[in-house]
């Protein structure tokens, strides 16, 4: 037995930060963003509206497409770096919200790779049949970790949420998924703050130390794709739409040289979102699913590369 | 190999990687004052000179290669070409 994404969905809060608006909040400017990114604008959620809610909107959406109701789903895994609360999980306030209840909850912590971490498990649970229809979901509000006087990172980042519906399949599907860390890397990108006493210690904003995750990300992002088309016998050619985390275009576009893959097949959404994070690929594969990008019968590789260091690959036919 | 053969070597990719004329890369250009590299080009010309070269670079001391004539002493010391 396989598993098969039958829905996606997504969402983006409605304020929309440019990079105009940027330049009236710190030393920086649009041609700066704009060359060093590629981003143009970013979503930013609104006061009180948490990362559940952004998950419920996407998740809506996601069930709807599939055709099912929000009672079929019988596993929730939630990938987020910005989650409600300390605890419970936000997959928990997420199942509340969607009104049902019995099956597993839980979050990933993976970073930007969080939807390949929860999606890669979420397979497992469905092609065991140990689930029948997965809700995997990717939201983040990253612009409440962010310091917004630090003009390195306060213009990365974006809000948003996707999720998908992963179901039993006789055919796939989910052909393969590969996941790796290397946590020598921890203190490279990271929120490093935690909470003690009822105080903050430490930082809870957002550190990088930008040029060795932008070398590490194209390196590893590089051998996720090799890994994934050699694991199955494939060409890079056969690759009908590449689906990578939206971090950095540059980081992209270095990327899709490497490999020599045409940047017609490969889906970008920083432009319009910025680094949304755990959700940036759910996003992107909605948009692209939506729009009639990705058909049947297409060979769609999903790939992360997040703090931890994480990174990973799930490669799927449509 | 011949260090000449280093440094030809070297200004190609160096051309290549940040979109100048192999012409206009002297030994003593400054990748980001001279030939108009950002920050993520220089971190792309450390990767590109990595492999060309066969090599790792720490990222301390690609911090130091800041001109052709230092991508070219650091290949030297540092491979076997």
């Amino acid at each position: 037995m396989y598993s098969k994404i039958i829905g996606t969905g997504s969402y983006l809060p409605e304020k929309i930060l440019t990079n105009h608006d940027l330049e009236r909040m710190v030393d920086t400017s649009d041609e700066w963003i704009r060359t060093r990114t590629g981003i143009i604008q970013r979503h930013i959620a609104a006061d009180g509206q948490m990362a559940s809610d952004l998950a419920l909107e996407a998740s809506r959406r996601a069930i709807s497409a599939a055709g099912i109701q929000a009672q079929d789903i019988d596993l929730i895994i939630l990938a987020t770096t910005t989650p409600d609360m300390i605890f419970p999980s936000t997959a928990c306030i997420l199942q509340d919200k969607l009104g049902i209840s019995g099956g597993p909850a839980f979050d990933v912590q993976a970073v930007c790779s969080g939807f390949i971490y929860a999606l890669a498990t979420a397979d497992m649970f469905v092609s065991s049949g140990k689930c029948r229809n997965a809700l995997v979901v990717g939201t983040e509000v990253y612009s409440r970790i962010l310091d917004w006087t630090d003009r390195t990172t306060c213009v990365l980042f974006g809000d948003g949420a996707g999720a998908v519906v992963l179901t039993q399949s006789s055919q796939p599907g989910i052909l393969s998924s590969h996941l790796h860390a290397k946590g020598s890397y921890n203190k490279v990108l990271a929120a490093p703050g935690n909470i003690c006493g009822g105080k903050i210690q430490g930082s809870p904003f957002i550190t990088m130390e930008g040029n060795t995750v932008f070398k590490f990300a194209v390196k590893v992002l590089e051998e996720a794709v090799s890994e994934a088309i050699t694991a199955n016998n494939l060409q890079v050619s056969d690759i009908d739409w590449l689906i990578p985390h939206q971090a950095n275009i540059r980081i992209i576009k270095s990327t899709a040289q490497k490999l020599e893959i045409p940047m017609e097949k490969v889906v970008i959404t920083v432009d319009q979102h910025g680094n949304t994070s755990a959700a940036s690929v759910p996003l992107a594969l909605d948009i692209a699913a939506r729009d009639g990008r990705i058909k049947s019968d297409h060979c769609v590789l999903l790939e992360g590369v997040g703090g931890g260091f994480t990174w990973g690959s799930v490669l799927l036919r449509w | 190999m011949e260090n000449t053969d280093i440094e030809q070597r070297i200004k190609k990719i160096v051309a290549e990687q940040l979109g100048v004329n192999e012409a206009d890369v002297k030994n003593e250009s400054s990748f980001v004052n001279d030939l108009g590299a950002d920050s993520l080009d220089t971190v792309e010309l450390v990767m590109a000179l990595e492999e060309e070269f066969e090599c790792e670079i720490p990222d301390e001391q690609a911090e130091k290669i800041n001109t052709v004539q230092e991508a070219i002493d650091y290949v030297n010391q540092h491979t076997s070409h």
